[in-house]
């Protein structure tokens, strides 16, 4: 019975197109602060255009901010808590006291108040130093704050805008043993109380980031399967309640220090005002915020790129074979200098996707873009890095084994690179049409 | 409690620094360099703020002084960000260099005893015991001089205690020593040294906070005329930078076998008699 439905189902990607223009359009004027964006943009066509990789004082002091702390704390301890597959909880306390998880909660709700670009290079700079502190940082931002931001009521907002900016870690609980890509074919099932105030969660999450660490899950599940995709509903669930257990992480290849559990929800008990937005509409969120997550993942993938060259070119210049550095060597000059420029575009890209998000225009292509070239662009220069070092690449004495490892996830978390080439083909036909 | 907390923006302490001997006393090149505010003044500002948290906030108020170009306002921004409560940025043209060539511990002390007697009811200067470009290591001595104040070098430890006076220790060749800087009409002047404490990072709220924290901005010829000194004796240098050039590099060493060698080694080449 399940499984017919599930090939009647077109793939989920699909329903975005037709679901999309729609979710842009209502996203385009959300995300508005005020309703003449476009116009201004407009009008201020005359006037000097800086380049995407010029940065207002805010994002700057934010970058250093993070850079900072990033080589100062993180550094120390990053091949630790990848042996140990746990991340420091002074690490954590850390992140929250530099304002690293609220980049964009207003300061009303104790945030940090700054915007989307902000919280892009702080992904950035993480990146360059430890990717599995950096998605912590970047799924709480970009996919549980932001859609709180967009989408909760006020008593919602209230409710956990504060803890997310402050102390409460959060993890974005979508993909099932069943469904990944087919997000849609979800099995978590949400059966309203009688008199709609509360709701029951029954299923299991899989593939759960930082769900070891997190106070709140941003959970979707189904209120009424017969209406398929359009019973999908959002809840903030507290990971404390009655019924919610976190399983044991899994051994992965790479973000070792990132857990990544199972979850399972056993007549877990939400109240309705804990749902985001409305009810059945939570198809429409996941799509939306996943767009600005790929932009997010991009910054963790030129990072990892950048962090790469950090480990490679002190050693390419120290090292000396045949009384030569390795640096002046003409082979290796014509390949580091290949990657820097695949490097350099990828994050001129991303710098532009997230430019043209905080502008309202749309940017789904654009985002789709950024995270296939730049994960192919993070692993393209993980892999030659540890080539470029020699045998000393292939042991724990460097990090490039460990962003090798890393970087692998990037073609796969937050849709596969293959999804990613569907939606930009999708939309480059809709352009030729 | 009034602090005022001068810094300077100079060459970011991590950058390697490039000389081009063509250009004389401007050599060391400053233009797409990365700049950041002087480790000895950050250590000042943080110290300042210690202060204020120690003494429970009774309505402190700590100033941060930047004299140089327009950029210096991200400098004063960070003290802001780190907890300073208000600015003043002396505005220099953009081709004023501050690393000993143009602007001078002369000149900058006239000025920062110009804004003290301006801003009245100073406590206490504190600011970074040298610069990490000039490495002169006079300003606040100097200041303290102009001032004719009570002052502290190389400290290591500041403590206020409730009748006014400072009790420091300082950090000198021979150990450290402890003295005690007597309450007087001028504010107590503190120079800090590197062990006096560790910088806290600026949070992002706090950065944000920041830009709305009020700041002075005033150019130099208007600062000079409103405290009625003289611009050739602010600007001009009393000490002139004849040459800089980079240090030799360090030529390799030799193996030697034995003490006896590594003795007549040492003979041969004059270190020892």
């Amino acid at each position: 019975m399940h499984c017919l439905s599930r090939l009647l189902k077109p793939c989920w990607y699909t329903k975005c197109r037709l679901t999309s223009s729609a979710a842009t359009r209502q996203y385009s004027t959300r995300s508005f602060s005020h309703a003449s964006s476009t116009e201004m943009l407009l009008e201020n066509h005359n006037e000097p255009r800086l380049p995407v990789t010029m940065f207002t004082e805010d994002e700057q002091m934010a970058r250093s901010a993070a850079r900072q702390w990033a080589n100062d704390i993180l550094k120390p301890v990053v091949r630790e808590m990848d042996n140990d597959s746990k991340t420091h909880t002074p690490i954590i306390e850390d992140l929250f006291k530099n304002g690293f998880m609220g980049m964009e909660i207003p300061e009303e709700y104790d945030g940090s108040g700054m915007n989307f670009t902000s919280a892009i290079l702080v992904v950035e700079e993480l990146s360059r130093v430890d990717p599995s502190v950096s998605i912590m940082v970047d799924i709480h931002n970009t996919l549980t704050n932001n859609a709180v931001r967009f989408w909760g009521s006020d008593a919602l907002k209230a409710k956990w805008l504060p803890r997310l900016a402050t102390d409460c870690v959060s993890s974005f609980a979508l993909s099932e043993t069943g469904s990944g890509t087919d997000a849609f074919a979800m099995k978590t099932i949400a059966t309203p109380s009688s008199d709609g105030s509360y709701y029951t969660l029954n299923g299991e999450k899989l593939w759960i980031s930082s769900s070891r660490e997190a106070g709140v899950m941003l959970v979707f599940a189904n209120v009424d399967p017969s209406l398929k995709h359009r019973g999908i509903t959002a809840f903030m669930v507290d990971a404390s309640s009655e019924g919610v257990s976190v399983g044991k992480p899994e051994k992965k290849l790479g973000l070792r220090a990132s857990s990544t559990c199972p979850v399972v929800f056993d007549n877990v008990k939400v109240d309705a005002m804990d749902i985001l937005g409305e009810v059945g509409l939570g198809y429409k969120y996941c799509i939306n915020i996943l767009n600005e997550g790929r932009i997010g993942i991009a910054a963790q993938q030129i990072g990892i790129a950048k962090g790469c060259f950090d480990v490679v070119m002190p050693y390419l210049l120290d090292r000396k074979q045949f009384g030569t550095k390795l640096a002046d060597f003409q082979g290796m000059e014509h390949q580091y200098a290949q990657l820097a420029t695949e490097i350099h575009a990828a994050e001129v890209m991303t710098y532009n996707a997230a430019r043209m998000k905080e502008n309202g225009l749309p940017f789904v292509k654009e985002a789709s873009m950024v995270k296939l070239f730049a994960s192919q662009v993070a692993e393209k220069t993980a892999s030659i890095s540890i080539e470029w070092l020699g045998g000393v690449g292939f042991t724990q004495d460097l990090l490039a084994e460990k962003f090798f490892r890393d970087c692998k996830v990037g073609s796969i978390y937050e849709g596969t690179s293959n999804i990613q080439l569907q939606t930009i083909a999708k939309r480059i036909k809709e352009e030729y049409e | 409690m009034k602090i005022l907390v001068p810094i300077k923006r100079v060459i970011d302490y991590a950058i390697k620094i490039r000389v081009d001997p063509t250009k004389g006393p401007h050599a060391v090149q400053t233009a797409n360099v990365k700049m950041s505010m002087n480790p000895f003044c950050e250590i000042a500002v943080e110290e300042a703020i210690r202060l204020k948290e120690a003494h429970k906030n009774k309505g402190d108020e700590i100033v941060a002084v930047s004299i140089g170009p327009k950029q210096c306002s991200e400098t004063i921004r960070t003290a802001l960000a780190m907890g300073a409560d208000r600015g003043i940025h002396i505005e220099t043209k953009g081709d004023v260099r501050g690393d000993y060539v143009d602007l001078q511990p002369w000149g900058i002390a006239k000025l920062l005893k110009g804004v003290v007697e301006k801003e009245e009811n100073v406590d206490l200067v504190l600011c970074g015991k040298q610069s990490i470009d000039s490495d002169c290591g006079q300003t606040g001595p100097l200041l303290a001089g102009f001032l004719n104040a009570p002052q502290a070098t190389f400290a290591a430890k500041v403590t206020k205690e409730d009748d006014g006076s400072f009790i420091v220790d300082r950090e000198t060749d021979a150990g450290t020593e402890t003295i005690k800087l007597l309450p007087s009409d001028a504010p107590a002047v503190i120079t800090c040294d590197l062990r006096l404490n560790t910088p806290r990072y600026p949070t992002m709220p706090n950065i944000m906070k920041a830009k709305k924290k009020p700041v002075q901005t005033i150019s130099l010829e208007d600062m000079v005329s409103e405290l009625g000194l003289d611009l050739d004796e602010v600007l001009k240098p009393k000490n002139q930078v004849v040459e800089v050039y980079e240090p030799p590099p360090r030529k390799e060493g030799e193996f030697v076998e034995s003490v006896d060698e590594l003795l007549s080694k040492l003979k041969e080449k004059g270190v020892v008699g």
